[in-house]
């Protein structure tokens, strides 16, 4: 009974909380538009600002001048070039006319050792004549360095590395010490997920004698992206970046599971794919191109799906909150931040259902290509 | 103008891709009410036709998010 009271009031506790998250990761947006009345809550761009990578991590207060970490800046242009982001973030604004849709477009140049550079978008050009040229909302010829910041999912991919490893650590010391018994603390938490990986995963979908060497893999992925996917869904400041819904995340991941598969293929899997059993010779020429392509395309899916379920979440999210802002009226609250609620508890049953699938698909084409044959 | 159709091609992914998980989960649903025991197997299965199937849709989505996004 007590038990069962406790996780109660802690469940209770997690869903205030969750209420109140939407409040904390919009509250700027109400301030800046509030600050000039004539322009326009811009739904589209609030929510590509939230969701996309940048070179400051924003804390609170109003998107310009509000409080945030600037994260280093790394060039490589001719040398190392490295400086803090607030010399573009606190830079000259500067504003330039597209040459084909004739519209004012503003970005800013860099002060201090970043003069030379604009920003446009989170992208740094090099400028050139002392400024930048637009062509259909594009930057037109400018030469953009090699840029190797530490941008905002730099640093939320480092955060979830060190948990991990902090987490993994834990336990494989309890282990260690304690040899294989019942566990406890955090261990307890964690043995049924590794279990559930070792066995509804990888031994289910790879050969017996032969998954042993994958489990390692796919528990590395498996945890990267579940804790990375809950990072994502706190709203301050050491989560919030939506790093598993940047396409570049995800397509490390996959290239990653396309080099296991590959690299593990035996000799029964490259003959179904050059040689399929049982199809005529002259269909070969078809054949062949649809399976190399077929071996590309499904970690393709893995990349597109983990990138756009987690971005999507996070798009629907912010969506529902600016209802409020959208509306100019608190009123609205009492619509939107119950229907925020629903979708970010339902994005905690994603978090960890896109980690379970990526996981699991990854299994079932290494156990694809390891295959013996058995017919 | 660009938004508003992409939003027409993402309403029609969505629409394809409710129609066949739907499917995926009453027929998961009919063949646990007939098997019980194998209920782990079966949610398994449809786990993983479920998502490729959702892949399908999510192109649709990030397609209209390109497009919306202009």
């Amino acid at each position: 009974m007590v038990i069962k009271s406790t996780v109660k009031s802690i469940t209770l506790a997690f869903m205030f909380l969750l209420c109140l998250t939407p409040l904390w990761a919009n509250e700027t947006h109400g301030e800046s538009s509030e600050n000039h009345e004539k322009k326009e809550f811009n739904v589209n761009e609030m929510i590509m600002h939230h969701i996309k990578d940048a070179h400051e991590w924003h804390l609170w207060g109003p998107d310009h001048g509000g409080t945030s970490i600037y994260l280093p800046i790394i060039l490589i242009d001719g040398g190392l070039k490295t400086f803090s982001s607030s010399h573009f973030y606190h830079g000259e604004h500067k504003s330039a006319v597209d040459h084909k849709t004739h519209e004012e477009v503003s970005y800013v140049a860099g002060v201090g050792p970043a003069t030379g550079y604009a920003m446009y978008h989170e992208k740094i050009y090099k400028l050139e004549n002392g400024g930048l040229s637009f062509e259909d909302g594009h930057v037109h010829g400018a030469v953009k360095p090699f840029d190797m910041s530490i941008t905002k999912n730099v640093v939320s991919l480092f955060v979830g590395a060190i948990l991990i490893l902090l987490i993994m650590g834990s336990v494989a010391r309890f282990y260690k010490k304690n040899g294989a018994v019942a566990p406890k603390g955090i261990a307890k938490f964690l043995e049924p997920i590794v279990v559930m990986v070792r066995d509804n995963i990888a031994k289910e979908n790879i050969d017996h004698h032969k998954y042993h060497k994958f489990v390692p893999y796919l528990l590395t992925i498996f945890f990267f992206i579940f804790i990375n996917n809950l990072l994502g869904m706190i709203p301050f400041f050491p989560g919030g970046a939506n790093l598993t819904g940047n396409i570049t995340v995800t397509m490390v991941l996959a290239i990653f599971t396309l080099l296991i598969t590959v690299f593990s293929g035996n000799k029964n899997y490259w003959k179904h794919i050059f040689a399929t059993p049982g199809v005529p010779v002259a269909l070969l020429p078809i054949m062949i191109p649809i399976e190399v392509v077929g071996i590309l395309t499904k970690p393709f899916a893995l990349m597109i799906r983990l990138f756009a379920n987690m971005s999507a979440g996070h798009i629907i999210i912010l969506a529902l909150i600016s209802i409020i802002f959208i509306n100019q009226n608190a009123a609205w609250g009492a619509l939107s931040v119950p229907m925020a609620l629903f979708i970010s508890v339902l994005e905690l049953l994603v978090a960890f259902l896109q980690a379970f699938l990526f996981a699991l698909l990854s299994a079932l084409f290494i156990g694809a290509a390891v295959e013996e044959a058995h017919h | 103008m660009y938004g508003s159709i992409a939003a027409i091609g993402a309403g029609l992914a969505v629409l394809g891709a409710g129609l066949g998980i739907g499917r995926i989960g009453g027929s998961a649903m009919d063949a646990i009410a007939r098997q019980p025991e194998a209920s782990g197997k079966i949610t398994t299965t449809m786990i993983i036709a479920a998502a490729l199937i959702e892949g399908v849709a999510l192109f649709g989505v990030v397609v209209g998010m390109l497009g919306g996004a202009k």
